[in-house]
């Protein structure tokens, strides 16, 4: 058997959370405190540590798709950042066979002022590529971003998903042998995705090595064959990407657009009402990438397990920034009258063009009224995920605008108005 | 839980063929602690730098609105002013050549290295977006914005030689050596570069020391006044500062003034090369922990 294509031993980043603060301090600090030492013979201040990653080792053989998954501050970017080479390791070493292509965020290095075709050799040759190697392949990256008509319009004038798919575009077709991807599925429209998947599925098949980490628990369960789980800079589970996604998100942790909970007992609820399943939905199927102009449904299944006193689902959606863009509860007559015992399905339909674009995210709930307080009597928090996206056909609350629209909300208003 | 049909394709079993060229295992380990430089890796990134330079120089035309005409206006407004207040007023010495033309082909390779040196020292910082995202040779940023300059020196050049069509000067066989003064002014700054920008990578102080450093350096630099004509001593502790003989060595070439004292340009060549070492040095030194601390 050849050779791994990534093989990792004890990999370990150490960082010294005082260095950290460090890092916008001034000159006069470190000469003062280099002062103070000498003068004082005080020994070197004693540093908090933390390891962000801690004796990562594992195997990544030629043609295999990797999933990293884990929580934020797990150790994933860290990971991928060693293996990219943009900091070292404090020990451990790893050995890469093979050219290597990096997706850490995708735009990474486009500049502003620069037109889209510019912008494709710069972004090329950071990725590594040779000018001919770009120019042969310039065709297929412009068709795979569709962005023909605005190759020679300063990027600054992209609307985000314009230049995510441009970039995006550029490393996919950089054709690696081993390709290293951070979270890019997380951006850009449902039919994008589905390209940037297709794209990734064709490197994997055509024996090329990815390394893929995400929040988007879909993905790395479609793409992946094997998945890693990180947990406080250690490897906590390694295996099947399928059964660690379910292992993880029955856990409570991750996001989707769809999730299930398994055992009655173990789902989250009390002795009245348990909470079964949530998923988003749109046009009649899940949807983790959403259009903004059409609705969106929340579809929340509870269990009822005895009579008891009225219980009602309730949602809660936030925006990427943490910001609460609604409260919602179904106030109909249905929920005022005490339950009776059953399995609900219950659709909260938010309505198009209300929503900004971005990544939302919804706490579900099923609540009871206690006074004048909720009693939340079932709940899951960052239940589901979704990204809203525009297509950008004109016809939204953004008109021909194509800039950044701030807000936790985007409504498209009735205006009216007269010539006086 | 997951609702999407999951859907894999068997392999295919082949391994496309990779040529020899772009085969290659790299080792990540942790940092050194005596650095070096790759010097084949630097070379295996060529085009990157090529592609920094172009960038920076497109980007520069693209924000200004008369942008090449910068490269003219400034050194020409600022031999106009220093021909007022330092050859009119001051009667500083000149070598013997009209001070217009004597301060303006000294302007020439001073504003090279000190659009450099300022350029360089922040060009960690300026590319921390590439820094932290994106893996080359951290050298190639210093490098790439000791470069740029060069693209508002030719047009500079091109008034020069107007200058010295309307004073009638005519250029000594030493013109072919200008390019190596240059040179040589180019390795100055990128030491000095080098330097600065892997302490601005941590220390945010640096972008106000650097006009500073660099007005202090201007007078010592014999931009304003001819270094020869000071008494022997001083011109031997100036020659400590490359931009002496840089500045000497040019306008020998394109002024057929009096040939650069060989003594004290070894001096200023020694200098540089230390410069360029420790700048390096420290740089390579400080690079690992670039992307941590940026």
């Amino acid at each position: 058997m050849a050779a791994a294509a990534v093989s990792s031993e004890g990999l370990s980043k150490r960082y010294r959370i005082g260095a950290l603060h460090g890092a916008y301090g001034t000159l006069r600090d470190s000469l003062a405190t280099a002062a103070r030492r000498a003068l004082h013979h005080e020994h070197r201040p004693h540093y908090e540590e933390i390891w962000a990653l801690r004796d990562v080792s594992f195997d990544v053989q030629q043609g295999e798709v990797l999933g990293v998954i884990g929580r934020n501050g797990a150790g994933k970017s860290t990971l991928l950042k060693i293996l990219t080479r943009i900091t070292t390791p404090s020990a451990g070493s790893a050995t890469i066979r093979g050219r290597v292509g990096s997706l850490l965020e995708v735009g990474t290095g486009f500049h502003p002022e620069l037109t889209g075709r510019e912008n494709v050799f710069l972004n090329g040759s950071l990725l590594g590529m040779k000018r001919r190697e770009i120019i042969r392949k310039f065709p297929e990256i412009v068709e795979f971003a569709g962005v023909e008509k605005f190759i020679d319009t300063p990027v600054k004038r992209y609307s985000s998903g314009m230049s995510v798919r441009l970039a995006f575009a550029v490393a996919a077709y950089l054709e690696p042998e081993i390709l290293l991807v951070d979270e890019v599925l997380a951006v850009g429209d449902a039919e994008f995705q589905r390209r940037s998947l297709g794209r990734m599925e064709h490197l994997s098949q055509s024996g090329r090595t990815v390394l893929f980490v995400s929040h988007n628990m879909q993905a790395v369960a479609q793409l992946c064959d094997r998945a890693l789980l990180l947990d406080g800079g250690r490897i906590v589970n390694d295996g099947p990407s399928a059964e660690i996604v379910a292992e993880y998100l029955q856990a409570g942790h991750g996001s989707s657009s769809s999730r299930a909970w398994g055992a009655l007992d173990d789902a989250p609820g009390d002795e009245l009402v348990r909470l079964r399943s949530a998923r988003v939905l749109q046009e009649g199927a899940v949807a983790g990438s959403v259009d903004v102009r059409k609705p969106v449904g929340i579809e929340i299944v509870f269990t009822v397990l005895h009579e008891g006193e009225p219980v009602f689902p309730k949602i809660k959606v936030f925006d990427r920034q943490g910001d609460v863009a609604f409260n919602a509860l179904d106030t109909s007559a249905r929920w005022q009258e005490p339950t009776t015992p059953g399995e609900y399905v219950s659709i909260a339909w938010i309505p198009g063009n209300l929503l900004n674009e971005g990544l939302m995210s919804v706490d579900v709930a099923i609540c009871s009224l206690d006074g004048t307080k909720f009693h939340h009597r079932a709940a899951q928090a960052d239940a589901l995920s979704f990204h809203v996206h525009d297509p950008g056909l004109g016809d939204s609350a953004r008109g021909q605008y194509t800039g950044q629209v701030r807000g936790v909300v985007r409504p498209l208003l009735e205006w009216t108005a007269e010539e006086r | 839980m997951v609702e999407t049909e999951v859907r894999k394709t068997p392999r295919a079993t082949t391994v496309p063929a990779v040529s020899d060229r772009d085969a290659r295992v790299i080792v990540i380990k942790p940092a050194p602690r005596w650095p070096h430089l790759d010097v084949a890796e630097l070379w295996h990134y060529r085009e990157l730098l090529g592609r920094l330079v172009w960038r920076d120089v497109m980007v520069r035309y693209k924000q200004t609105s008369i942008g090449i005409v910068w490269a003219i206006i400034q050194p020409l407004l600022t031999m106009v002013v220093f021909s007022l207040v330092f050859g009119k007023f001051g009667n500083f010495p000149s070598k013997g050549v009209p001070y217009q033309i004597f301060t303006f082909s000294a302007l020439l390779p001073w504003t090279f290295f000190a659009a450099g040196v300022a350029l360089s020292s922040t060009s960690l910082v300026t590319n921390s977006g590439l820094v932290t995202k994106v893996y080359f040779p951290r050298v190639l940023l210093p490098l790439a914005a000791v470069t740029v300059p060069i693209a508002d020196f030719f047009p500079a050049f091109i008034v020069l030689v107007g200058l010295m069509a309307y004073f009638s000067i005519w250029p000594s066989v030493a013109l072919v050596l200008a390019p190596l003064f240059l040179i040589m002014a180019a390795v100055a700054a990128l030491g000095v570069g080098l330097f600065l920008s892997a302490l601005n990578a941590r220390y945010r102080d640096v972008p106000y020391a650097v006009p500073f450093l660099i007005q202090i350096w201007f007078y010592l630099s014999g931009v304003v006044y001819a270094v020869s004509a000071l008494p022997e001593k001083w011109q031997w502790v100036l020659a400590l500062n490359p931009m002496t003989a840089v500045i000497n060595g040019f306008q020998w070439g394109v002024l057929n003034t009096a040939a650069p004292d060989l003594g004290k340009t070894a001096v200023s060549v020694a200098a540089t090369a230390v410069f360029f070492v420790v700048g390096l040095w420290y740089f390579r030194r400080t690079e690992p922990r670039f992307a941590d601390t940026i």
